[in-house]
């Protein structure tokens, strides 16, 4: 076999091949050492590092403009208020939403989940309708349908997965039926990086008159995502494995969806205007806003998204499914290795054991060179079930990592096997 | 590489390719299951006692290699011992592993996970097989977790 190469000679003839590597310097942390080693961070798929754009976005709101929103008539106020909203229109234009009052801003994915399930399923569910999702989702798009199903009576069914962990559309099809209420899953595996073909997806649970609900966490850096063209009812997503901060993310909803659901929390801010003038309480999207939001976070991830756009999917995308190709070549070249994850079409996620070795260990021989990946079940402990194994290493990879680092990650893994195998 | 080989010592090394006492013990009066949820670490803890003192002590399960060999090592030492004394000794092990100035150790072979200090992360894969010994002297049928 010959040995894996990285085609860096087409990356860097490519238009965008040499600008993606300078825009490595825009991420501050990236210059870190580690253990006295220079930082390989390869656990972008828990979370991404954030852009000097980023970080001066949310410095400039604290020194410039702090303040409440939707309140007051002062200045800074309206200045607050107008960045936070122009935020807003950032995201929807971003996932091509038709309007801004669909993009509600809650905490991460994990909230935009379990707002859907208590406001849109809850008050509508009975014993025995079916919530279907399937065999490689996050835990926060599985624990959040358990709970429901407890409160209401529903049964939640997963469709499977193949060995090479695509989704089994025939089971799929199969498990799609007059009782299903809801569809709810991953656009991107986190644990296993397979890409689900959603579009079709969506096209089958709609023929069924099933709503559908993406959890788009491990997509919305790596592809632009159109939810108009998915056609789904709800998309989900955290801001901060998107280049911006946590505690701040994203639920998509249709508009005559989100209106005919009740509020999610009560405060305050659900039921006022910016004006004060007159009573708000149903409108879009603030009855899903209670309380004061995360104003600086809102702004961040409206830098973080100018910033992605900027650069653009299409040498992302290209950059990615490279880098991913080389990495998985030279991980699954050595003895004994495993890859967790091989579907067809897959994105910037590497999953992988060694045989002898716990993925625990690995971790800290890498962690001692200054890399950084995850290891352990991901949250995603049925696919870890799925696959036979108690846990995974995982490399994910985002546009900033190099094919040297994919080296030192193997050179490393090397060390391990000498040192533990 | 940095303080790794402080790590993983070539007894620990051993350990974990050559586990001491890693069978059922069907004679077992005393039996406790661990569970540390962060790595999936499992391992079932068998203690044998004759008159309050440890008469043998096996244990089976899966694990990283600071876990493995932990409790290969903790089964080797604490044959002979009374439930009392286990006791004491895992609070020297927990000093050990966990405090910036420790108590004189005087754990012997054990002191070879004193590495583990070093790596906050990994202080309950050192831990699990004794917080599993512990639940099965006390008679506690639950599952321990880390957690």
């Amino acid at each position: 076999m010959s040995a894996p190469s990285y085609s860096i000679s087409a990356m860097k003839d490519a238009d965008h091949g040499s600008e993606l590597a300078a825009r490595r310097q825009d991420f501050p942390i990236l210059e870190r050492r580690v253990r006295g080693r220079p930082l390989v961070y390869l656990d972008n798929a828990a979370t991404t590092q954030k852009p000097h754009a980023v970080i001066e976005a949310i410095a400039r709101y604290y020194r410039e403009c702090n303040s409440n929103i939707h309140r007051g008539v002062h200045t800074l106020s309206q200045e607050a208020t107008e960045r936070f909203e122009e935020a807003r229109v950032k995201v929807q234009r971003f996932i091509h939403a038709a309007h801004s009052h669909e993009i509600i801003f809650v905490r991460g994915t994990t909230e935009a989940i379990n707002l859907v399930a208590q406001s849109y399923g809850r008050p509508q569910l009975k014993p025995k309708d079916e919530i279907l999702i399937t065999a490689m989702e996050h835990h926060s798009n599985i624990v959040p349908w358990q709970l429901l199903c407890e409160q209401t009576g529903a049964v939640l069914k997963a469709v499977p997965i193949n060995d090479a962990g695509e989704l089994l559309l025939d089971e799929y099809l199969r498990l799609l039926g007059s009782r299903t209420r809801l569809l709810a899953l991953t656009h991107v595996s986190n644990a296993l990086g397979t890409i689900n073909p959603i579009r079709e997806i969506i096209g089958h649970a709609h023929a069924h008159g099933v709503p559908v609900l993406i959890d788009g966490a491990q997509a919305v850096a790596h592809m632009p995502v159109d939810v108009q063209a998915l056609d789904c009812d709800f998309y989900a997503f955290s801001s901060h494995k998107l280049f911006g901060p946590t505690g701040i993310g994203v639920l998509y909803g249709k508009t005559a969806l989100l209106e005919a659901m009740p509020p999610y929390q009560g405060g305050g801010d659900m039921i006022k205007s910016v004006t004060l003038t007159k009573t708000q309480f149903n409108d879009l999207p603030y009855k899903f806003e209670a309380g004061t939001p995360h104003i600086a976070g809102a702004i961040g991830l409206g830098a973080a998204l100018d910033y992605v756009q900027e650069i653009g999917f299409e040498p992302i995308g290209r950059h990615e499914h490279e880098l991913l190709r080389y990495a998985s070549e030279r991980v699954a070249s050595l003895p004994g290795a495993r890859i967790i994850g091989t579907a067809r079409e897959k994105a910037s996620v590497l999953s992988f054991v060694l045989d002898g070795i716990h993925p625990h260990d690995l971790g800290t021989v890498l962690d001692c060179q200054g890399i950084a990946i995850r290891t352990g079940h991901h949250c995603a402990m049925p696919v870890m079930e799925r696959f036979h194994v108690p846990a995974t290493a995982r490399a994910s990879f985002a546009f900033y990592n190099t094919p040297g680092e994919a080296d030192r990650l193997c050179e490393a893994l090397r060390d391990a096997q000498r040192m533990l195998g | 590489m940095f303080d790794l080989r402080a790590l993983y010592q070539e007894v620990i090394i051993d350990h974990n390719r050559h586990p001491r006492n890693c069978r059922r013990l069907d004679s077992a009066d005393r039996i406790a299951e661990g569970y540390n949820p962060l790595c999936g670490d499992r391992l079932t803890v068998y203690v044998k006692l004759h008159e309050g003192v440890v008469e043998d002590v096996s244990f089976e399960g899966s694990g990283c290699a600071i876990s493995v060999a932990s409790a290969s090592l903790m089964t080797e030492h604490i044959k002979g011992k009374t439930a009392h004394e286990v006791d004491q000794l895992f609070a020297r092990f927990r000093s050990m592993v966990t405090d910036a100035m420790p108590t004189e150790a005087a754990l012997g072979k054990l002191e070879v996970l004193a590495g583990v200090r070093e790596f906050p992360a990994r202080v309950k894969c050192a831990t699990l097989a004794w917080h599993t010994l512990k639940s099965a002297l006390s008679n506690e049928h639950s599952t321990v977790t880390t957690e």
